[in-house]
């Protein structure tokens, strides 16, 4: 097992009271990978402690990219949440702890 | 090739940055400054029940000053910036004593108007909340604020009668870059492909510095930290451009702070929607074009959406939160019981609140729950942070008394209480919501100083 950082990089922020996560991977070998699974619902599953809502998946292939929206995850968003994150800046870095277990390359 | 740098990512960015840039490229076309946040004109619009004078991006005045000099060596540079927040007037006429004072008086200054809604979201029954469907009317006896994010066309038409510096209000982001580019290269109002590319390049450099490693997951990897570039983008006629960043500036620009600042904040990358077209990310490329250049190309565009997208904020009481240090065996623990601590004492004297919390950071309090490398029990410190929220002003206020306290009746090993009382602040909320486009009537005109 190693951690998702090390196959792929992201990068967090809000919009109103959802955030979105932008997951990039490494290597083209590490795109196909992840489009089969870092999947809508294993984020949504990750995420779930913080109330997500319903996880929505775009896939960005020309960037070897996907962009996951979190609704509902900042508790209130930007000006209203009391969460010391009520930005989402480190939601990213979060979802790079998650463990998983690609192929060797 | 049109060359625009931005040099303000949001309201409390770095103040020496406009200064920067355009010593190291004299020769720039265009610096914009994006001083407005979803929060941010909820802030001004306090400032302004305070006083109707005020109510924009105070600091743009600082850039202002310290652009003077380089404008008076010689520099053409021109300014697009949206630190007119809810009062772009005001902010031109204190930018024109700034210049006549500086003997710039040549300088020209317009500002474009039309974003401010209230009146008619105040009248209006059917601006339902676009994230949560909820009818506004919740809301509606406490609007503070409703911006609608414009486009580039004012600015561009600005630019094309002359204006040096532009100030608006709640305009889209990309569209500060947009605007010149329209001006510069004369595009047709429906040239749908370039409009987008130049929307893309307005989008790479909003947010400054992240597009050049600020914010970047390999951060440790980033050269020079302390002197990071802010971005540039060289726009083509055809709406492609060049990623870079001034010479001498650390930083690094590379396919991966390109990648990482693209899809920064959106929403459906086939579908990002600004005013002034509907632009497809689907479609483009990112490619190495040398050391700190990245080329971007590719975008499509179609129109815009019928409707525009509108701001509004609405009061929603106050909060505020207090934050110390404790150190020693069972830090967290001691924490979690002193924050508890607080809140009943609070309760005994008759303050309950409508919402609170307490975070002991340092245990992975941003995202509770989900990731952690070490249990609470191994923590040796921790940073208590406790927070209410209330539509009573005096129980916040009651609160900010109670942070000092646990110094002398809280466990042993608390420390970090000498930046005295958390501060009372009025909380806004945020409600995003549509009208239709026909509704924003936008406007530019100069502004004249009193300059001989």
């Amino acid at each position: 097992m190693k951690a998702l950082r090390e196959i792929a990089y992201a990068r967090s922020g809000d919009k109103g009271s959802s955030a979105n996560i932008a997951v990039f991977a490494r290597s083209p070998g590490m795109y196909e990978w992840l489009r089969e699974n870092l999947t809508a619902g294993v984020v949504e599953e990750f995420f779930r402690p913080l109330g997500v809502g319903t996880v929505v998946r775009y896939e960005v292939p020309n960037l070897e990219a996907f962009n996951f929206i979190l609704p509902a995850v900042l508790g209130g968003g930007g000006s209203r949440a009391l969460r010391i994150d009520a930005q989402g800046k480190t939601l990213g870095q979060a979802l790079l702890e998650m463990k998983v277990d690609p192929p060797e390359t | 090739m049109l060359r625009i740098a931005n040099a303000s990512a949001f309201w409390g960015d770095q103040p020496d940055a406009a200064a920067r840039v355009l010593t190291a490229l004299p020769d720039l076309d265009y610096l914009t400054l994006d001083y407005l946040a979803e929060v941010s004109l909820s802030i001004m619009a306090a400032q302004r029940e305070r006083d109707p004078q005020i109510g924009f991006a105070r600091d743009f005045l600082g850039v202002v000053s310290s652009l003077a000099p380089l404008w008076k060596s010689g520099s053409r540079c021109r300014i697009v910036t949206n630190a007119g927040g809810l009062n772009p007037e005001g902010c031109a006429r204190a930018v024109l004593a700034i210049l006549a004072a500086a003997g710039l008086g040549r300088l020209r200054v317009a500002i474009v108007t039309g974003d401010d809604v209230l009146h008619h979201v105040r009248g209006n029954a059917a601006l339902a909340n676009m994230e949560t469907g909820e009818p506004i009317d919740a809301i509606r006896a406490r609007i503070a604020t409703a911006n609608a994010y414009t486009g580039a066309a004012p600015i561009a038409d600005a630019l094309k009668a002359g204006a040096d510096i532009v100030i608006t209000g709640r305009t889209a982001d990309p569209s500060l870059t947009v605007g010149p580019c329209i001006a510069h290269y004369d595009w047709k109002a429906d040239d749908w492909n370039r409009i987008a590319g130049a929307t893309v390049a307005g989008h790479l450099i909003e947010c400054g510095t992240q597009a050049c490693g600020g914010f970047s997951t390999d951060w440790l990897d980033v050269p020079e930290p302390e002197n990071i570039g802010y971005p540039v983008v060289e726009v083509s006629d055809d709406g492609s451009c060049i990623v870079t960043k001034p010479p001498g500036t650390g930083g690094t620009v590379s396919v991966q702070t390109v990648k990482e600042q693209l899809l920064y904040e959106i929403g459906d990358p086939g579908k990002y929607l600004s005013p002034d077209a509907t632009v497809s990310f689907l479609t483009l490329k990112v490619s190495d074009d040398g050391a700190d250049r990245v080329r971007v190309s590719g975008a499509t565009g179609k129109p815009p959406p019928e409707s525009l997208k509108v701001s509004a904020t609405y009061r929603d009481g106050y909060r505020a939160h207090g934050m110390i240090t404790i150190f020693g065996h069972d830090a967290v623990r001691k924490a979690r019981r002193a924050g508890e601590a607080v809140i009943k004492r609070l309760a005994n004297a008759g303050f309950t609140y409508d919402r609170h919390l307490i975070e002991c950071l340092g245990t992975g309090a941003s995202v509770r729950g989900l990731v952690s490398r070490m249990s609470d029990t191994h923590l040796l410190e921790t940073v208590l942070r406790i927070s209410v929220a209330d539509p009573r002003r005096e129980a916040i206020e009651r609160f900010a008394k109670e942070i000092a306290p646990l110094v002398t009746c809280g466990p042993q090993g608390v420390t970090g209480y000498a930046h005295g009382r958390p501060s009372v602040v009025p909380v806004f909320g945020y409600w995003p919501t549509l009208v239709p486009r026909a509704l924003v009537r936008t406007s530019w005109k100069f502004v004249e100083g009193g300059a001989p």
